[in-house]
C-alpha cells in the first residue's frame, strides 16, 4: 500500500470509529437512563412503599406478659404467689429439622409425648420467628444439662418467666383453684391482644372466677433486630399492668385448723360469718396438691388423682350432694311457726312410728317407742321424727318447697366460685322432670327428715344456716373481700347482691335457736354425747344429721347394730353456730363415713369454733384490709363481736 | 554522600516534574477518578461499619493502582501494543492455573501468590480488548469473515474458562470488552443484529448448561417475589434499601438495611444499594455522572488517538467500564438478575480496582503520546 491509500484508509478509519464511538457512548447513556430511571421509580415513586418496608424489616413487636395478681387470705397470707421458673423456648425458623431436632433434645431434656403436642399446636399459632413454649418449669438439674448442650441445639433457649405457685398446696386447692397452660378452646374465646404473650389462664376455682381481675394488661416492646432476628436495642416499652391482688374472706388458720380436725377423714366443711356472708373456711377432704396442674401435670400423677376411690379431686364442699338428714329439722320448724301451722307450745306425740292418716305405711322414730309428747325445741333437741313427719305433712310439699327454698337449698348459693351445683329441693315438678314419675304423700313426710331426695352441698348447707343465725337475713356467700393493684387502697367489689330478709319474727327464730341450744347443751340432745360445749366460753347452737338412703320399709332399718355397715352407707352431719346470742359464724360439716353426726362431725365443728373464737379471741384479729364487704344493711366487720 | 543524596533529590524533583509539569496524565480523567474514589471510600466506610481497616485496605489498593496507572501512561502505546499477546497469554494461563490449583468459596476464582490473592478473570477484562485490538488493527476494517471468527475464538476462550470456574457474570462481561472492539472496529450493523438474535434465541439452551445457583439467580430474578427469604431475598432486600433512601437518602452511616445485616455483600456487590439508602437519589444520579464524565472522556480521548489499536484499547475499555456500572446499577434495582459483578472503585476489592486504574494507565498511556506517530 502506498503512503497516500494508508493514509486515506486511516482517514476513513478514524471517522468511522468516531461514529461508532458516538453511537456507543448513545447507546450507554440511554442504558444508564434506564437505570437512573429505575432509582428514580423506586427512591421517588415507591419511597413510602419501601420506608414501610424497611421499618417492618427492623422492627419487631414483642408482648411482655403481666404479671398475675397475688391471692392472700383476709389477713394478708399469701395463698397464691409468682416465683420465678425458668421454661424451653423453641424459634422454629431458627431450627432446620424440628422432629429429628426435638428427638436429640429429649436425650438432654426429658420431653413427654404431651410436651410435644402442645409444643407443635402452639407452633400454628406463632409466626415463625417467634420464641414458642417447648417445656415450662425445668428442674435445676435439666437446666445444667442443656446449658452445657445448647451448643448443638440453634434455635433453642431457656427463657426465664414467672410460674404460679401455691405455697399451701393441697389447703386451698378446691377454693384458689390453679392456672394451667391455656389450651386450644381457651384461644378461640379469648382476647387475643389481653393474652397476647400469655401462656396460662386461670382454670378453676378463684383464679378461674377472677381471671379478668388477675390477669392484667399485657405491654410490649418496639425492638429493633437484625437480619438474624436478633434483638439490638428496645426502641420503646410500654409496660406490663399488673393483674389486680385479690383478698379473700377466707381465714388461712381456720382453714389450716379444719383440715387438721378431718384427721384423714373425708368430707366437707364450710364456714361463713353470718352477718355478711364471708366464706371464713372452704375445706374439701381428701384435696390435691394445686401446683401440679400449674405447668402440666404428669399422666401418671393425673391418672392416681382420677383412681384414688376418695376422690380427691372432686370439690365436695360445693359439688358434693349430700342428704341432709335431720340437719334439716330447724328449717323446717322455723317455717312451722313462720307459716302459722303450729306454735311454738304444740305437741306433737312420738309413738316410735308415724303414719300417714288412713294409712298403714309407717315412718320410724330413732328410739324405738319414741319419745312422748314433744314441742319444737325438743324436737329439734331430741331430734325427734315424728315431730317433722307430721308437720312436713301438714304443711304440703308445695308450701314445704316455697319455704326450703328462701334458704337457698336446690339451687347454687351464688358464690363467686365457678361450677357450684344447687343439689336437689325434692319436689312434684322436679320429680316429674326427673324421673317421669308422680309424687307421692310419703315423699312429703321423709322429705320433711331430710331423706328422700334430697341433696345438698355443705355450702348450701352452711349458707342456710347462716341466713338462720343472722336473723333471717341471706347473704350470697363469697370470698373475694377486695382488690387492690399493690400500691393505691384496697378497692372493695361492687358485685355482692343486697342481703333478703326471709323471716318475719324474732321470735319464731329464739324458739329453734332454744332447740339447737338443747342439741348441744341438754343431755337429751343428739350432741350432748359428743361434748362439744364443755369448756367453750361462748354458747353454741347445733344441729346433728345422720342421712342414709333411707328405705322406707321399716323391716329394712336398721339399728346401730353394725356401726361399719352404717359407716359405709351413712353421712354425717353437724351444724351449729356460735356465739348464739350474736352468731359471728355458721358452721357446717360433712363426713361421708360418719356413723352418727353427733359423735363424728360435731368434734370437727368445735375445733373450727375453738380456731375462730377461743384460741384468738375475735376481738384480737387483725382487721381484713377492707372494712366492709356486702352492701348494707349488714356492713358490721367481723373484728366487732 | 551529599552528593549521593543530592543527586537522589534531584531525580526524585526531575520525576515529580515529569509526571506533574508535563501534563502527561489527563487532567479531567485524573479529577474524575479521583472524585470517584472519594465517593466510593465514603460509601465504603460506612458500608463496613466505620472499620477505618477496610477503609484503608482500599485506600492503599487505590494508591497502588495510581501509581500503576501513572507508570503505564508513561509507556508509550507502541510498546503496550507489543507486549498485548503476552499479556492476553499470561492472562489465559492464570485462568487455566486457576482451574487447576486456584482456590475460592465453591467458585474458584482467586489465585494466592505469596503476598497478594487476586482473580486472573479480573485481568482479562484489560487484557481482552488489548488483544482483539492488537488482532484487528493491521487488518482491513470492518473485519472480514475469517477475521471475525479468529477474533471470536479469542473472545471464547477465556470467556468460557472464566464460565467454567464458575463466574457468568465476568464471563458476560469480559466476552463484551471483546465483542466492543469489534462493534468500534465498524462491524456490520446487520451482522450485530444477527448475531444478538441469536444469542437471545441460545439463551434457553445456555440456561442448559449453568449450575445450578446460575440457573438460579435467573429464575429469581423473573420471579423474586416468590421466594422471599430464600434467593430473592438479596433483590428483595436491594430494592428496600435503595426505595426507603428517597430522594435525599437517610444519611451517612444511617441505612438500616445495611446497618442490621438485611443488605447482603453490603461492602462489594450490593455497595450501590448502600449509596442508594444513605444519599437518596441526589447521591446516585451523582454517582452515574460522574461515571458517564469518565466514560465520556475515556471516548473522546479514544476518538483523539492516533492508531487504530488505541482507539479501539481505549473506546472498548471505556464502553466496558459503563457496562459494568449499568449491569451492578441494574442488579441492584432488580433490573437484572443477580451476577457477581462489582461497582467499579467503589465495591471493595483490591484485583478489580488496580486492574481497572492500570487500564486507565493505558488510557493515559494513549493521550499522552496521541501526537506521537508510529
Amino acid at each position: 500500500m502506498n503512503g497516500r491509500g494508508e493514509l486515506k484508509d486511516e482517514r476513513e478509519r478514524r471517522a468511522r470509529f468516531g461514529r461508532r464511538a458516538l453511537a456507543g457512548f448513545a447507546i450507554m447513556l440511554a442504558l444508564v437512563m434506564v437505570v437512573a430511571g429505575r432509582f428514580v421509580y423506586l427512591q421517588v415513586y415507591e419511597h413510602a412503599e419501601y420506608s414501610t418496608r424497611a421499618k417492618a424489616n427492623r422492627v419487631r413487636l414483642t408482648h411482655l406478659a403481666p404479671p398475675r395478681g397475688l391471692i392472700y387470705d383476709r389477713e394478708g397470707k399469701l395463698l397464691a404467689d409468682n416465683v420465678p421458673a425458668f421454661r424451653l423456648d423453641v424459634v422454629p425458623d431458627q431450627v432446620k429439622h424440628m422432629d429429628a431436632m426435638l428427638e436429640r433434645l429429649s436425650a438432654v431434656v426429658p420431653l413427654t409425648d404431651d410436651d410435644i403436642r402442645r409444643f407443635k399446636q402452639s407452633l400454628k399459632q406463632h409466626r415463625s420467628f417467634e420464641a414458642v413454649p417447648l417445656k415450662f418449669h425445668l428442674t435445676e438439674s435439666e437446666r445444667d444439662r442443656f446449658a452445657i448442650d445448647q451448643w448443638q441445639f440453634p434455635g433453642v433457649s431457656i427463657s426465664p418467666y414467672l410460674t404460679r405457685n401455691y405455697p399451701y398446696g393441697p389447703a386451698f386447692a378446691h377454693v384458689i383453684g390453679y392456672v394451667g397452660r391455656i389450651d386450644d378452646k381457651e384461644l378461640q374465646h379469648l382476647d387475643p391482644d389481653k393474652y397476647a404473650g400469655s401462656t396460662h389462664i386461670g382454670k378453676t376455682g378463684i383464679e378461674k372466677e377472677y381471671e379478668d381481675l388477675l390477669h392484667g394488661t399485657p405491654g410490649y416492646e418496639v425492638v429493633e433486630v437484625n437480619a438474624n432476628q436478633r434483638p439490638l436495642r428496645v426502641l420503646q416499652q410500654v409496660a406490663a399492668k399488673p393483674g389486680r391482688n385479690l383478698y379473700l374472706t377466707i381465714d388461712e388458720r381456720l382453714q389450716q385448723a379444719t383440715i387438721d380436725a378431718f384427721a384423714g377423714q373425708t368430707g366437707a366443711a364450710v364456714a361463713i360469718d353470718p352477718r355478711n356472708g364471708n366464706v371464713l373456711a372452704m375445706v374439701t377432704v381428701p384435696s390435691f396438691d394445686p401446683n401440679l396442674f400449674v405447668n402440666g401435670i404428669s399422666r401418671a400423677d393425673y391418672s392416681a388423682l382420677l383412681d384414688d376411690e376418695e376422690k380427691p379431686l372432686l370439690n365436695r364442699a360445693m359439688r358434693g350432694g349430700y342428704p341432709p338428714g335431720s340437719t334439716v329439722k330447724p328449717f323446717l320448724g322455723l317455717g312451722g311457726l313462720e307459716l302459722g301451722l303450729r306454735t311454738a307450745t304444740d305437741t306433737v306425740l312420738s309413738t316410735g312410728t308415724w303414719y300417714i292418716p288412713g294409712s298403714s305405711r309407717g315412718y320410724r322414730d330413732d328410739t324405738r317407742y319414741g319419745a312422748g309428747n314433744v314441742n319444737l325445741v325438743q324436737a329439734i333437741t331430741q331430734s325427734v321424727n315424728t315431730y317433722f313427719y307430721s308437720l312436713a305433712y301438714k304443711m304440703g310439699i308445695g308450701k314445704f318447697d316455697q319455704w326450703m327454698a328462701k334458704f337457698g337449698f336446690g339451687r347454687p348459693t351464688g358464690i363467686d366460685l365457678p361450677d357450684e351445683t344447687g343439689g336437689v329441693l325434692p319436689s312434684p315438678e322436679w320429680k316429674r322432670k326427673t324421673f317421669r314419675q308422680p309424687w307421692y304423700p310419703g315423699e312429703t313426710v321423709i322429705a320433711g327428715i331430710g331423706q328422700g331426695y334430697w341433696m345438698v352441698t355443705p355450702l348450701q348447707m352452711a349458707h342456710a344456716l347462716a341466713t338462720l343465725a343472722g336473723g333471717g337475713l341471706s347473704h350470697t356467700p363469697h370470698l373475694l373481700a377486695a382488690t387492690s393493684d399493690g400500691l393505691g387502697k384496697p378497692e372493695i367489689p361492687s358485685r355482692q347482691p343486697a342481703p333478703v330478709q326471709i323471716t318475719h319474727d324474732p321470735a319464731d327464730l329464739a324458739v329453734v335457736r332454744q332447740g339447737m341450744l338443747g342439741v348441744v347443751y341438754n343431755p337429751a340432745g343428739t350432741a350432748y354425747a359428743a361434748g362439744i360445749g364443755k369448756g367453750f366460753p361462748y354458747l353454741i347452737a347445733g344441729k346433728t344429721g345422720t342421712a342414709e338412703r333411707y328405705s322406707r320399709t321399716t323391716e329394712a332399718y336398721n339399728t346401730n347394730k353394725n356401726l361399719a355397715y352404717l359407716a359405709a352407707r351413712h353421712r354425717a352431719w353437724f351444724i351449729c353456730y356460735a356465739p348464739a346470742d350474736h352468731p359471728q359464724i355458721a358452721i357446717a360439716v360433712a363426713l361421708e363415713h360418719g356413723a352418727w353426726g353427733g359423735s363424728a362431725a360435731a368434734p370437727i365443728a368445735r375445733k373450727m369454733l375453738d380456731q375462730w373464737l377461743a384460741d384468738t379471741p375475735p376481738s384480737e384479729r387483725p382487721p381484713i384490709p377492707v372494712t366492709a364487704v356486702a352492701s348494707p344493711p349488714a356492713t358490721s366487720s367481723p373484728t366487732t363481736p | 554522600m551529599n552528593e549521593f543524596a543530592a543527586s537522589l533529590a534531584a531525580r526524585a524533583f526531575r520525576l515529580g516534574r515529569r509526571v506533574f509539569s508535563r501534563p502527561r496524565i489527563d487532567l479531567p480523567l485524573a479529577v474524575g477518578l479521583l472524585i470517584l474514589a472519594l465517593m466510593g471510600l465514603t460509601v465504603l466506610y460506612s458500608a463496613s461499619n466505620l472499620d477505618t481497616g477496610t477503609l484503608a485496605g482500599q485506600a492503599t489498593r487505590f494508591v497502588i493502582g495510581a501509581v500503576l496507572m501513572i507508570a503505564i501512561s508513561r509507556i508509550p502505546p507502541n510498546l503496550l501494543r507489543a507486549w498485548t499477546p503476552w499479556f492476553y497469554a499470561i492472562g489465559v494461563l492464570l485462568l487455566v492455573v486457576v482451574k487447576v490449583l486456584g482456590e475460592g468459596q465453591g467458585a474458584n476464582r482467586w489465585l494466592d501468590i505469596g503476598l497478594i490473592r487476586f482473580q486472573p478473570s479480573e485481568l482479562m477484562k484489560l487484557a481482552m480488548p488489548m488483544m482483539i485490538a492488537w488482532y484487528l488493527h493491521p487488518r482491513p476494517l470492518p473485519p472480514r469473515w475469517r477475521d471475525l471468527f479468529i477474533t471470536l475464538v479469542l473472545i471464547a476462550i477465556p470467556a468460557f474458562l472464566i464460565f467454567k470456574q464458575p463466574d457468568l457474570g465476568t464471563a458476560l462481561l469480559v466476552a463484551a470488552s471483546g465483542l466492543f472492539v469489534l462493534f468500534l472496529a465498524g462491524l456490520q450493523w446487520w451482522k450485530i443484529g444477527a448475531a444478538t438474535v441469536a444469542a437471545a434465541a441460545a439463551g434457553p439452551i445456555a440456561l442448559h448448561f449453568m449450575h445450578g445457583y446460575q440457573r438460579q439467580r435467573i429464575v429469581t430474578f423473573l420471579h423474586p417475589e416468590s421466594d422471599p427469604l430464600g434467593s430473592g431475598w438479596h433483590i428483595l432486600q436491594s430494592m428496600i434499601a435503595v426505595g426507603s433512601g428517597g430522594i435525599l437518602g437517610k444519611g451517612f452511616n444511617q441505612g438500616t438495611q445495611s446497618k442490621l445485616e438485611f443488605l447482603p455483600e453490603h461492602t462489594t456487590d450490593f455497595i450501590f444499594a448502600v449509596l442508594g439508602e444513605e444519599f437518596g437519589l441526589v447521591g446516585v444520579l451523582a454517582l452515574l455522572a460522574v461515571y458517564a464524565f469518565i466514560v465520556g472522556r475515556c471516548l473522546w480521548i479514544a476518538a483523539n488517538a492516533r492508531d487504530t489499536w488505541s482507539r479501539l484499547v481505549a473506546g472498548a475499555f471505556a464502553l466496558a467500564f459503563m457496562v459494568y456500572v449499568i449491569v451492578n446499577g441494574g442488579m441492584i434495582s432488580g433490573l437484572l438478575p443477580v451476577v457477581g459483578v462489582p461497582l467499579p472503585l467503589v465495591s471493595y476489592g483490591g484485583t478489580s480496582a488496580i486492574t481497572l486504574l492500570a487500564g486507565f494507565g493505558v488510557v493515559m498511556s494513549i493521550h499522552a503520546h496521541r501526537k506521537w506517530t508510529p
